[in-house]
């Protein structure tokens, strides 16, 4: 017999690796302490950070206008809770911003999927969206910016087309590597099955496309997430991005901090967020 | 799981020359690899696969025995010859003709019986009625038990049970089937052997099997044919009744085991090592 001997218990046997015991991401598979060393160490990272900024305010290594205490940064943060800085509260700069990203994702998710989707599929949507999609794709979205306020004015449609161009690209593109993950042997499958054409695309295609979309969508969301300072310097009265900015005229350091914290902390709860769902779509991504 | 108990309820096949069964005329194929290079993967294979045959296309890899499963599913065009189903010519993939595939190619975004049932999804048969067919082919191959678990969490010899079940809901003329067993251990292989013999009886269907391992050849064919590569070709036919004696009630390990077995096997490696 030429049978590889398939077991469905082989996981254990790297259990004491040098690279779990350092604390290095085992390749592959559900090998033990994935996450339990590494969160330790990256605890212990942030707290020493944190620590060191503490302590480098306190001992005045650097004035506080350059480097404000982290009690004075919380301090703000409560503060701006309730006051306005600006034209409104921290609540309102935060609003004004997840509506702009969401607005532009919702618009993205809705195009450049079935742009993507449909490159994936037919030689002529390739022949026609590839040259725009790669040719913006690289652009720094200052460079453009000054363009879309030419086209679109100041109002807050440049501010989502800014967002929704950064979000575009890497969503049509994983869409389109998404409809190559199916295998030549699921596509005959469902042929052989009576499947059509259009089946095919809905019930194969879609499905196998699905796990590379998801990532898209969150690659895509941190993408606008990043433009959103750079859309918020279009003259916007409002949003996270406009507060750092306002507030860096002014050398208001501590709401640059807590704006850059906040705006980080969204960021990296939106990602989270967005892994979950993949988790919850996708169960069986990378298993099968 | 049923247990092959009724040797008699199978047909006795058409003669030879009647238009039912799957027959194959002069079929050839030729692959264009770079500029002025060609392979002949297959050269003029005939073959006749009566309606209750189990039909075993046996030989070393590279020698054209997913080419001419290819051809027969309709994935794959031949560059001459034809293909007769039931004397209607095949062109293209079609229900009549079910395919296991060595990777499963199941959809893991289904769990086990939206898989088996996706065939008469396709063809708009309602859910209540297709779920019906599906859990009694997950019967027939023991699954009935995992109707609603996700793929992933199947072993591997459960996923090809999975895929013998979608292709019988679907109920074809024909199981193709492409080393359906050959990711799988020893163990599951000869239990799996057994199954796909048992499920061959109490359907009825004319079955073509691919496999590179002479002891399964012999044991699943009623007629086994052996390849040679460049070009691919039939080299040798034999009619064997190891696979009619085992659903007629004798135990595997009793059939592979006997004498006439066990010389049938050696006569047959010497073939593919004197094509070789
Ligand atoms: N799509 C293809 N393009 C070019 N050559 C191919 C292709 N498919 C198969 N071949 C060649 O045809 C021959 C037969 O292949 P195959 O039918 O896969 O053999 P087997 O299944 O018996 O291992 C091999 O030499 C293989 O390299
Ligand atoms: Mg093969």
């Amino acid at each position: 017999m030429s049978s590889t001997p398939h077991s469905e218990a082989a996981a254990p046997a790297r259990r004491f690796s040098l690279r779990a015991l350092l604390g290095l991401k085992s390749d592959g598979g559900p090998v033990a302490g994935e996450g339990g060393s590494t969160a330790v160490i990256s605890t212990i990272s942030t707290l020493a950070l944190i620590a060191l900024w503490w302590i480098a305010s306190h001992m005045r290594w650097v004035p506080p206008i350059f480097l404000p205490t982290p009690e004075a940064v919380i301090q703000r943060f409560v503060e701006t809770l309730f006051e306005p800085y600006g034209e409104t509260t921290l609540l309102g700069h935060t609003m004004a911003s997840l509506f702009r990203v969401f607005s532009a994702f919702l618009l993205a998710c809705v195009t450049a999927i079935p742009v993507g989707i449909a490159m994936g599929i037919s030689r002529v949507a390739r022949g026609i969206f590839d040259p725009p999609i790669e040719f913006y794709r690289p652009l720094p979205p200052l460079a453009y910016l000054p363009l879309i306020v030419i086209w679109f004015g100041i109002g807050e449609l440049s501010k989502v087309i800014l967002i929704y161009l950064a979000i575009f690209a890497p969503l049509a593109l994983s869409a389109r590597a998404g409809v190559r993950s199916v295998t030549a042997e699921q596509l005959n499958a469902a042929r052989s099955m009576g499947a059509s054409r259009s089946q095919t695309v809905f019930h194969v295609i879609l499905h196998a496309a699905l796990p590379e979309i998801l990532t898209g969508m969150r690659i895509g969301m941190g993408f606008g997430w990043t433009t959103l300072v750079a859309a918020e310097m279009v003259a916007a009265t409002e949003g996270l991005g406009q507060m750092v900015l306002n507030a860096s005229n002014f050398l208001v350091t501590d709401v640059v901090i807590m704006g850059i914290l906040v705006i980080g902390i969204i960021a990296l709860a939106i990602d989270l967020g967005m892994r979950w769902i993949e988790r919850r779509m996708v169960p069986w991504k990378g298993r099968v | 799981m049923t247990t092959a108990t009724q040797p008699a309820a199978r047909t006795v096949s058409a003669p030879s020359g009647a238009p039912g069964g799957l027959r194959i005329r002069d079929l050839s194929v030729t692959f264009q690899v770079g500029k002025d290079q060609t392979v002949r993967a297959l050269d003029h294979v005939n073959l006749d696969i009566a309606e209750d045959d189990f039909v075993v296309a046996l030989g070393a890899s590279g020698c054209g025995k997913t080419t001419l499963l290819s051809c027969l599913a309709g994935f794959l065009k031949p560059t001459a010859g034809e293909i007769l189903l039931h004397g209607h010519g095949v062109a293209g993939p079609g229900r009549d003709r079910g395919v296991v595939f060595q990777k499963h190619a199941l959809f893991p975004w289904l769990n086990v019986i939206d898989n088996a049932s996706f065939g008469l999804k396709m063809a708009g048969v309602d859910k209540r009625r297709r779920y019906e067919v599906a859990r009694e082919k997950l019967r027939l191959v023991g699954l009935d038990q995992f109707a609603d678990a996700p793929i992933w969490r199947l072993s591997g010899g459960m996923l090809q049970r999975v895929g013998l079940a979608r292709v019988l809901a679907n109920d074809p003329d024909i199981m193709l089937m492409d080393e359906p067993l050959g990711a799988l251990d020893a163990f599951t292989r000869e239990s799996m052997q057994e199954l796909i013999l048992q499920v061959w009886n109490a359907t009825g269907k004319m079955a073509f099997f691919i496999t590179h391992e002479v002891e399964e050849a012999l044991f699943m064919a009623t007629r086994l044919i052996v390849m040679s590569p460049r070009p691919g070709r039939i080299v040798h036919e034999y009619e064997t009744e190891f696979s009619r004696r085992y659903v007629a009630g004798e135990p595997a390990r009793a059939i592979k085991s006997s004498p006439d077995f066990i010389r049938l096997r050696e006569e047959i490696l010497n073939v593919i090592h004197a094509t070789q």
